[in-house]
Parts: C-alpha cells; structure tokens; sequence
C-alpha cells in the first residue's frame, strides 16, 4: 500500500509540477503509462491476497522511476523530491533483502524495519508538503510578478499615448514653423526683388543722365553739319568750276550729309531711349490728385487700342471694363498712373495681336476671339486693379524677368523694355502699392495692381 | 546783340557758332563763351554792360548756374543782363528754382535751336 502511495503521488507530482502534458509530451504518455501501472500493480497486489514477495514487483518499478527521473534533464527541477523518495526506496528494498536472506534476523527486528521504513514513507509525504508550500509562495510571487508587469505595461502605454500626443504637437508646431519660415523666405525674396529693381531704376536713370549730354552732342553736331553741308554746296554752286567737277563734289557731299543724317537718326533713336529711363528717375515726382481712376483706366484702355489700330488697320480686340463705381475719386499721381495703364494696355493689346498673327500662321486662328480685360475694385480699403488678355502668355523664364529695365521680347526697335520696369517704379515707389503678374503660356496673362487709398 | 554762352563742355562754342553762323556773319548776333561760372563773373566785370543776353547751363563743377544766376541778380540790379537758363531734360526743381530767383526763360536740353534762335531774333 505505502509502495502504491508513493509512486502514485511521487508520478502525479511530476505531472502536476512540471505540466507535462503540455510542456513534455514525449514523457506526458509515459508517465500516464506509470501512473496505470502502479494502479495495476495495486489490484494485482490486493486481488493476489496480499502475497509477501510483491515487493520485489514494486522494487524495480520504483527504481526505473527513480533512475528515469534522476538520469533525464527534462525533470532537473525537481530533482530534490525524486531524492527525497530514495530513503524510502532504500528501506524498503533493504528490508526485502534482509527479509530474504536472514529471515530470523528480520522477524527478531522486524518493528525496527517497520518503523525506520514508516519514518521515510513519512519523510517522503513531509518534504512533499514543504516543496508544495514553497510552490505555492513561488506561484504567489510569479502572480505578484505579472500583476506589477501588467501595472507598468498600462503605465508604459499612457506614457506612450501622452509621447504620441506630445509629438503631435510638436510636429504641428514644427510645420507651422516650416510654414514661417518659407513665408519670410519669400518675403525676403520680394524685399530683393525691390531692392533689385529700385538699385536697377537708380542706376538706370544715373546711366541716362550720363548719356545724355554726349547724346546731345552727336545729335547737334550731326543736324549742324547737314546744314553745313548745304551751305557747301551752295558755295560750290557759285564757283567757276567745270560742271562735272561740281557734280562729282554734290555727290560727295550727298553722301556726307546722307551720313550725317543717318546720325541724327539712329542718335534720336537713342535719345528717346535716354528719355525712357529718366522717366524712372520722374516717376515718383510730382503730385497726388483726387482722380477718378475707371475713367483714367477707360481712357488710357482707348488710347492704347486706338494706337495699335492706327498702325495695324486689320487688329481688333474686345474691350471688356468691370468697374466698380463706388471707387471714386482716389488719391494718384495721374500723369504715372496713366503712364502704367498705357504701358499695360499696349502690352495687352500686342499679346492678343502675336497670337492672332501666330494662329493665323497655322490656319488655325478663326475662332479665336482677342479680348482684353479691364476690372476695377474697392475692398478693405485698397484698390485693386487687373489688366487681362487671352493673348500669347509668358514662359516662366520671361515672367521672371518682365520687371527689369531693358528686358523686351519685342523686336528691335519696336520696344525699349522699359514700360514694365517703370510701370513697377511708378506703383511700387510712387504709389506704395504692388505689381504683380500671373500668365498661363499661349493663354492668358493678368498684370495685378494694388493701390493702398488714402483719406 | 552780344550774348555770353556759359557751360562747361567745350564743345559748346563750336556748336553754337556753327548753328549761328549766318547770324555772326551778318552781326546779328555776337557770342563769347565761359566755360565756369567763375568765368563767367569775370567776363562780365571786364566787359561791363556789354552783355545783353547769358545762356546758362545749371549743372556745373564748381559755380552752378544757379549761383551765377543769384549772384548776378545781386551784382547788376541796374540794367540786367537777360538770364536764359538750361537744365537736363525734366528737372522740374531746377526749373522752379531758377525761375523763382529771376531767370528770364528756361531751356531743357537737348536745345532746339529753331526755337531758341526764333527767342533771340524776338528780343532784337
């Protein structure tokens, strides 16, 4: 019975402890086997009517457990019960010996055996108890153990969330940051601009007023010779040389005087150049007036068309006005501003002109319909105004440029490049307002003027 | 009618004596030329009273013409010369200020002499 007892509790703790079933399954079946058995062996015992030399039955089955479990590594955990059976098994096997071999030996002490035997089955069950209380504080500990991680898992993840939170925030910030800073990048970038194109005017009309006075020369020296050279050939008339020889002498002096008005020419040509970028350095002069600008605008929109018209007899545009009436009259310099819509217009009209001209090149050009476009309007106190066309566009690369003296794509002769720029002097210096442009190539361009209004 | 030519570039004598030069032939008209306003001044103190007419150009090293222009104003009150001022293309400050202290015309280069020739011939 005490052989039963040990074996089964000895095979069930195992199972128990180390979960074979689901950690080891290779000994899982192994043991269940054992655990069979040793019923078997038990019924075997009782039904044999309690024979005495069962135990030497029990003896070998006991220390293939014993030898099974101390000799595999899988059960190294619980090394110290498997030993805490073995003086069990060492009694017991003992006493079967001494039993065999000196049976008066035995029967003479045989309350001794029974004791010492009953003093280890008794160990056994005592170390057992101990180990399963030690167990149970280990069991308690791990539990502790996985409360405290759970515990500090949440904990991990609020902290996590407030991290996630925190760089939400700082990414917004970060972006509202970038934003600033590419905002005062292009501020930058303007304020050059301007200081670019108010250098470029300076230097501009410092460069005309330089010029000027040489200018004047080559013009006077060259229109007094062509007098001059009238007067030569006047003389020569009165002289007494033969015929031939004087005609030979007109010839030459023909073609001095040709020569000399070819100067005049090309000297005005310039001159009127020169006189383009003074009007830089005089487009911030002058005074403001109350001036009713739709009408200003209107009558400049005419001027401009009725000029490109006087030169080209087949050119016809649209005019499309948007005013807004409750403009009135508006603080300007007139004389500028009228300056900047001519310039504006003429530019518009020629745009509208080049694409009719272009599209007629490809036989393409029956429904297009040149417009140009005139809008005025009032809102928070300043005055904004658009001149559009549907004409031929800009590239990027000329849009860049448009503002700077000197920068034309018409041909030579037909344009100074220095509308634009003086367009921009005028309503940025002379006015404190802004001009800018927006054009789509082959479609369409809107120049953009904001005027600040003054009481 | 003597007139005097003031301005610093030389090549202002010849111009204007090859443009009248009908007139110089025929005494209409009679040029000298100063190249300074300092010049100037010292012409008309060694030819008191001969000078009927001063063109004057404004920008000058030195003396400019506005200057010579004060200083004639307070120098001859009696029987003034003519101050005939000439200033670079649309300079109206200079043309407002040479007016206020008494110049008689104003010319903005470069000169038309047509028209400055048909001023002259008037004042005959």
């Amino acid at each position: 019975m005490d052989y039963f007892l040990v074996t089964f509790f000895l095979v069930q703790y195992i199972r128990k402890t180390l979960q074979t079933k689901d950690q080891l399954p290779y000994w899982h079946k192994r043991i269940e086997y054992a655990q069979y058995l040793s019923v078997a062996l038990l019924c075997t015992y009782y039904v044999a009517d309690t024979p005495d030399w069962f135990g030497w039955v029990w003896h070998p089955f006991m220390i293939l457990i014993l030898f099974t479990a101390y000799k595999n590594d899988e059960f190294y955990s619980i090394r110290g019960i498997v030993q805490s059976v073995i003086p069990f098994v060492g009694v017991t096997v003992l006493e079967s010996i001494v039993k065999l071999i000196a049976p008066s030996f035995y029967d003479k002490y045989e309350s001794y055996f029974g004791a010492v035997a009953f003093f280890a089955f008794a160990l056994c069950f005592i170390i057992w108890f101990y180990a399963q209380k030690q167990q149970k504080i280990l069991l308690k500990e791990r539990e502790d153990r996985i409360r405290e991680e759970k515990e500090s898992k949440a904990q991990k993840e609020s902290l996590e969330y407030l991290v996630a939170e925190r760089t939400y925030e700082l990414t917004l910030q970060k972006e509202e940051l970038q934003k600033t800073i590419e905002e005062l990048k292009s501020t930058q970038n303007q304020l050059i601009q301007s200081e670019k194109m108010a250098s470029l005017g300076e230097l501009t009309a410092g460069i005309a007023h330089e010029i000027q006075n040489p200018l004047n020369f080559v013009n006077n020296f060259s229109e007094v010779s062509v007098e001059l050279c009238e007067e030569l050939v006047e003389e020569i008339e009165k002289s007494q040389l033969p015929d031939s020889e004087k005609s030979y002498i007109r010839e030459i002096i023909g073609d001095l005087s040709q020569n000399q008005q070819k100067i005049t020419h090309h000297g005005k040509r310039a001159d009127s150049i020169v006189k383009g970028m003074l009007q830089h350095s005089r487009a911030s002069s002058g005074e403001l007036e109350l001036v009713d600008v739709n009408a200003l605008a209107d009558e400049y929109m005419r001027l401009a068309y009725h000029g490109l018209r006087a030169k080209n007899k087949e050119f016809n545009s649209a005019l499309v006005t948007d005013f807004d009436p409750s403009i009135g009259q508006v603080k300007v310099l007139p004389q500028d501003l009228g300056r900047v819509f001519l310039n504006l217009f003429t530019n518009a009209f020629y745009a509208v002109a080049e694409k009719k001209r272009k599209l007629a090149e490809t036989d393409s050009g029956l429904d297009y319909k040149p417009e140009v476009k005139i809008s005025t309007k009032k809102f928070a106190d300043k005055l904004y105004i658009r001149v559009s066309d549907n004409g031929t566009g800009m590239p990027e690369h000329v849009k860049a440029k448009i503002f700077q003296p000197f920068f034309t794509t018409k041909p030579t002769g037909e344009g100074t490049g220095l509308g634009l720029s003086m367009s921009y002097e005028i309503v940025t210096n002379g006015h404190g307002g802004t001009l800018d442009v927006e054009t789509i190539p082959g479609e369409k361009t809107e120049f953009r003027i904001t005027l600040p209004m003054k009481d | 009618m003597k007139i005097l030519v003031v301005d610093d570039e030389e090549d202002v004598q010849s111009l204007f004596q090859q443009k009248f030069r009908k007139e110089i032939r025929s005494n209409i008209f009679e040029f000298s030329f100063a190249f300074s306003g300092e010049e100037a001044l010292d012409y008309l103190a060694n030819h008191p009273s001969e000078v009927v007419m001063i063109l004057s150009d404004i920008n000058m090293p030195g003396m400019s013409g506005i200057e010579l222009l004060k200083t004639i104003r307070v120098a001859h009150p009696s029987a003034p010369p003519q101050v005939m001022m000439i200033t670079a293309y649309g300079d109206s400050k200079k043309h407002d200020e040479a007016m206020l202290l008494g110049a008689d015309d104003f010319l903005t280069k470069p000169v038309n002499f047509v028209a400055l020739k048909e001023k002259l011939l008037q004042l005959i």
